[in-house]
């Protein structure tokens, strides 16, 4: 704190002295402003743009634009409920997957691998978030669906499927393509950015804590579930919101594997829609303003969700490392 | 006794599934990349890059798509770059704990996991329906949206990084702080900001969602960025969403280039970072 308030306080002097320079200052001090502003300016023409975009939608079917169901481009009826529901659906499935594994992951770097794996492994990692989304789609539609469709579907219908209640989740025929598969295959997308993030606060654990449980006795399983965990619990779940809002919006690979589907099946092996997917499939096609005006509707919804989501982990992580400072 | 062996048992298991985790994680990156490789290199030729993409049931390249690709991650780039220094370097030397820069860094932070196809539709709001048609400036602004926010968080990384005693030598001096600023921090930190750029131009070159309603595609050789422009991705997300095997056999050619590019770009990247970290 002490050494930014001498940054900001030294120049000031020598720019009152030197008034020759302090033109050079303002011009440059404002235009570094007009530019950060220019970061809010796209923040609120992004709001601004799709919510008048969306204004036909929601106003010839009000509240009846997200509780239905319909999606009839031909008699011009509109719901998002299918597409909502789908994005929710998968980015559960994503969670369910990429949370556990993506800690397993992040335990592995910080408590167990030798120091010399752990700068090569992170990078491993962390490049499974650089492989671009499309690459994911393409790779999910002409690999891991039909793996799917083979192997794993049939399974799970042998097994869970027989179960009363729950099996009506995994209901149908294998078809390879949906919801299951989109949700896997978000998992594998959103496990970087989770995992990372989890890293990166397992390692403001301060080493005194962890060495004192070690040292009477306590095993790692212990010292992470009773003293990492703990005194990282807030950067974990601001973490695992970060991976939610990453699983919301992802696009390209659900395209391609979900099916794309305005029904809503309860099970999760039929074919299905999420908003992003509706978007990239029939935004460009959508002939008819109150088409083209529902798919921003969907849009503007999208950006709701995940700008709430994002903005409750980004408060998370910022609280985490102003409490990380104060007890520094 | 056996409270311990139970200790003991329940520690092997998480060790055993935190490795199993790993061991995941890692077999999916091996996964794709290893049918991208399969896949991709037999679809490699040399009429990838002087023949256009063709009609279905015919052969040809993707040309135009590379060339597209090309402009408009250089466009975006020449855009975003100096918007996402000049907005970084006001949240790491001017900012200073004020609310404006609190509020700056929040949004900015949103902006980078916000979904690329929201920005793909704020584009088409902004310009495309204004101008009336797609085109390839449509699609550069979107990249360079999207490539702000990348650019914006590392400037600031990095400019905080610079030691404060620096700036106070330059002060001292008497320079004013626009110099201090230009000849001494983005100096000491140009590595670091350009790796930064790196990233945010891999971030940019693979991304197909924001360009699918701004530059569209263009089955033909085109260098006019007022018109539709063809792109590798969507040529891609086209090409293996359609039933002809040829197209295909273009798509994993085509994801193969970007795959390399980007993983070129990222690895690059890091390790420029840390050669130029033991450099100093």
């Amino acid at each position: 704190m002490t050494a930014e308030a001498e940054m900001v306080a030294i120049p000031q002097p020598a720019a009152r002295r030197r008034p020759a320079g302090s033109a050079g200052d303002t011009v440059f001090h404002g235009l570094t402003i007009v530019f950060a502003v220019l970061v809010l300016l796209i923040l609120g023409g992004v709001i601004v743009s799709l919510g008048y975009g969306a204004l036909p939608a929601f106003r010839q079917f009000g509240l009846g634009f997200i509780v239905g169901s319909a999606w009839n481009p031909v008699t011009d009826n509109f719901g998002a409920l299918a597409p909502i529901y789908g994005t929710l659906v998968t980015s559960l499935i994503a969670m369910l997957i990429g949370i556990p594994v993506a800690f397993g992951v992040a335990l592995f770097i910080t408590e167990l691998c030798p120091k010399w794996l752990r700068r090569p492994l992170g990078t491993m990692i962390e490049l499974l978030a650089a492989i671009p989304s499309i690459i994911y789609g393409i790779w999910g539609l002409f690999v891991l669906a039909p793996f799917i469709q083979e192997h794993i579907e049939p399974a799970l219908i042998a097994t869970l499927g027989k179960i009363p209640g729950i099996g009506m989740l995994f209901a149908g025929p294998p078809l390879g393509i949906g919801v299951l598969t989109a949700g896997f295959i978000l998992a594998v997308m959103v496990l970087p950015f989770i995992a990372s993030v989890m890293r990166d606060v397992f390692e403001t654990v301060p080493p005194m804590l962890k060495e004192s449980a070690y040292g009477i006795g306590a095993t790692t399983t212990e010292v992470v579930w009773r003293v990492v965990l703990p005194y990282t619990r807030i950067g974990v779940v601001g973490g695992i919101l970060l991976g939610l809002g990453r699983a919301l919006g992802e696009t390209m690979a659900v395209t391609f594997v979900i099916g794309n589907s305005h029904h809503i099946h309860a099970s999760i092996l039929q074919p299905g829609t999420t908003i992003s997917a509706a978007l990239a499939n029939e935004f460009t096609e959508a002939v008819g303003d109150l088409y083209q005006s529902s798919l921003i509707g969907l849009g503007f919804i999208l950006f709701i969700i995940t700008f709430i989501v994002l903005a409750a982990a980004k408060v998370m992580l910022i609280r985490l490392q102003k409490g990380a400072g104060a007890a520094a | 006794m056996q409270l311990y062996t139970r200790r003991r048992l329940s520690n092997y298991l998480v060790v055993a599934l935190s490795l199993g985790a790993t061991a995941f994680g890692l077999l999916f990156l091996v996964l794709v990349l290893g049918t991208l490789l399969v896949n991709g290199v037999g679809a490699l030729s040399l009429t990838l890059v002087t023949q256009a993409t063709p009609p279905p049931g015919s052969a040809g390249g993707l040309m135009n798509a590379i060339f597209g690709s090309l402009a408009m991650t250089v466009i975006a780039t020449l855009v975003g770059t100096p918007t996402g220094i000049l907005a970084g370097t006001f949240l790491a030397e001017y900012a200073h704990g004020s609310r404006l820069g609190e509020f700056v860094r929040f949004i900015n932070d949103i902006l980078l996991s916000a979904p690329s196809i929201i920005i793909g539709l704020f584009v088409y709001a902004i310009l495309v329906v204004p101008m009336g048609h797609f085109s390839a400036w449509a699609g550069s602004v979107a990249l360079a949206i999207i490539m702000i926010p990348v650019i914006v968080r590392t400037t600031e990384d990095m400019l905080t990084l610079v030691p404060n005693a620096l700036r106070e030598a330059a002060a001292a001096l008497g320079s004013p702080k626009w110099k201090i600023i230009v000849m001494v921090t983005y100096r000491s930190a140009v590595q670091g900001m350009l790796t930064g750029v790196l990233l945010a131009v891999a971030r940019i070159s693979g991304e197909t969602a924001p360009l699918l309603f701004t530059a569209l595609n263009n089955q033909f050789w085109s260098t006019n960025l007022n018109a539709p422009m063809a792109n590798l991705p969507v040529v891609i997300f086209q090409f293996a969403m359609s039933p002809y095997a040829d197209w295909q056999s273009l798509a994993w050619a085509g994801a193969l280039l970007i795959t390399a590019t980007i993983l070129i770009l990222n690895i690059g990247a890091r390790l420029f970072a840390s050669w130029s970290g033991l450099q100093k």
